[in-house]
């Protein structure tokens, strides 16, 4: 755990992510143009046409959304098990990105629905468990917002999260149940042609990254305005 | 008398007292009874089709109403503190007071299940699977939402935070026991649905104490 | 590369724009966000 910790400390993650925020960033970008690129040059489909291009943006905004809610809990774990400031910091950053992510999710879902299954919303299994999604991380924000003592607040989101997470495969499952037991539609079979996989892994990759980057940045940013608080309190005594 | 029975008699009068926080999560159960019926139309053919979730729905809001005070009473005058110092551990104060919602609100809700299930046309297999399905699911209401309830303690303003909260991480509850019944009005049996209910309830009622216990001491200082 | 997604398109389009501008959006909040906090640490590190 020390290689951790050594980056858990606020000064060490200003010089790592320094070098790093601008890698994930130009990834990023190749990785979006890229995936985009080949998305628009792919034949379409012969079953869904032109909508499999929904497909590269739809997905990826899904994965992200999954992955931030995922660094939040980890984020959780570190702060309620060691205490540490910095990850206070960094579960609290994801969480304005990752609601972003699950709104896009839900959008995309909703404007894919419409000419597969000729409605806007279905109550399908997958959109249902993020409509679900979209208001854990609604609510981990209203916490964190209403606690005004930073400490207590971090520690009561940290809380809620990691309930949040003994709960979310236990509410996946049960909306899969319930969408049998209602006979809902489908989601458009599994399989992806190989033509498809190539964008649709470069378009995930660019979002996760996308992700990374904003994420980075978002904490280099509060540990600055932390600094500056300090400094004013200093200055004011 | 042991602590524990103490604090869990204490907190039952408290809710039971005319006033009290039953009443009112019952009044409110049986509003939402009469006020979906006008919403929706009197077709009793509908009604007996949605009665299930309309109930299930309207039991878990009822709960909830009076959730927000779980902690939040003591918390403000003192007493908690108190209670935090006595030989009780604080999984055990927060197990009493979940088990005190629950006999003062589930429990009761349960009880009068049946009476409204009758405004909803509900055939009498699918009653008693209603309130089967609240007696199983109902607990795991009042476990997920002491969790809430300590997160909050400290917010004046707690009781508009809380539904957000503990609401998302209730829809499996909802989801198996208005299945349930569902179910039995399709005649197709309802015993797995109502083990799926009864397993997610016992792993709430297990592990929320020590969630609540944490954050009520979070709370106090510690 | 292909624009033309024939009959599809009227919900292809407004995916993709919603897309962009909340990608972009989240992207210049960070940055504009960024940008402030270092000059306000600039000024205080100044006095």
């Amino acid at each position: 755990m020390n290689w951790l910790f050594r980056y858990a400390n606020p000064h060490n993650f200003m010089r790592l992510s320094n070098v790093l925020l601008p890698i994930t960033a130009v990834a990023t970008a190749l990785c979006l143009g890229v995936g985009l690129y080949l998305g628009f040059t792919v034949p379409p489909d012969y079953q869904q046409g032109s909508t499999v291009l929904l497909l590269f943006i739809h997905v990826p905004a899904d994965v992200a959304a999954e992955a931030a809610y995922g660094a939040i809990a980890i984020c959780s774990l570190l702060s309620l098990v060691w205490r540490h400031p910095l990850s206070d910091i960094a579960g609290r950053a994801a969480a304005p990105f990752g609601a972003v992510f699950t709104a896009l999710g839900l959008i995309t879902g909703a404007l894919w629905g419409k000419p597969m299954w000729g409605t806007y919303w279905v109550w399908d299994a997958r959109l249902t468990s993020f409509l679900l999604l979209l208001f854990l991380f609604f609510g981990y924000m209203a916490l964190w917002n209403a606690i005004e003592d930073e400490v207590r607040a971090a520690r009561a989101a940290a809380i809620l999260a990691l309930v949040g997470v003994v709960n979310i495969p236990i509410i996946k499952f049960s909306v899969d149940w319930w969408s049998t037991l209602h006979q809902g539609e489908s989601i458009v079979s599994g399989k992806i042609a190989p033509v498809y996989l190539a964008p649709l892994l470069i378009m995930m990759l660019g979002y996760i990254l996308l992700f990374v980057s904003l994420w980075m940045l978002r904490i280099r940013t509060v540990i600055l305005e932390r600094r500056a608080r300090t400094l004013m309190q200093r200055s004011a005594a | 008398m042991s602590p524990f029975f103490t604090l869990l008699a204490r907190d039952i009068k408290l809710a039971a007292r005319s006033g009290g926080s039953a009443f009112l999560a019952l009044s409110f159960f049986a509003l939402v009874a009469t006020l979906v019926p006008l919403g929706v139309g009197a077709d009793l053919r509908l009604l007996a089709r949605v009665g299930g979730g309309v109930l299930w729905v309207g039991a878990v809001l009822a709960a909830l109403l009076s959730l927000d005070r779980l902690f939040q009473g003591d918390f403000e005058d003192g007493s908690l503190d108190l209670i935090a110092l006595s030989p009780l551990p604080l999984e055990l104060t927060a197990l009493a007071k979940m088990l005190a919602h629950w006999l003062s609100t589930g429990a009761a809700l349960t009880l009068l299940s049946p009476l409204l299930a009758l405004l909803f046309n509900l055939p009498p297999a699918a009653t008693l699977t209603l309130f089967l399905s609240l007696l199983l699911g109902t607990p795991a209401v009042s476990a997920v939402g002491a969790i809430g309830a300590s997160l909050t303690l400290s917010l004046k303003r707690g009781g508009l935070i809380l539904p957000l909260i503990i609401l998302p991480l209730l829809s499996p509850a909802v989801i198996f026991g208005a299945g349930a019944v569902s179910l039995t009005l399709d005649r197709l049996a309802s015993g797995g649905a109502l083990g799926l209910l009864a397993a997610f309830s016992a792993g709430a009622v297990l592990l929320s104490p020590f969630a609540a216990a944490a954050s009520v001491r979070l709370n106090l200082g510690g | 590369m292909n624009f033309d997604l024939g009959p599809y398109g009227v919900y292809i389009w407004p995916a993709y724009g919603v897309s962009a501008v909340a990608l972009i959006g989240i992207t210049l909040w960070s940055v504009i966000g960024w940008t402030k906090a270092r000059a306000a640490l600039a000024k205080l590190e100044q006095k």
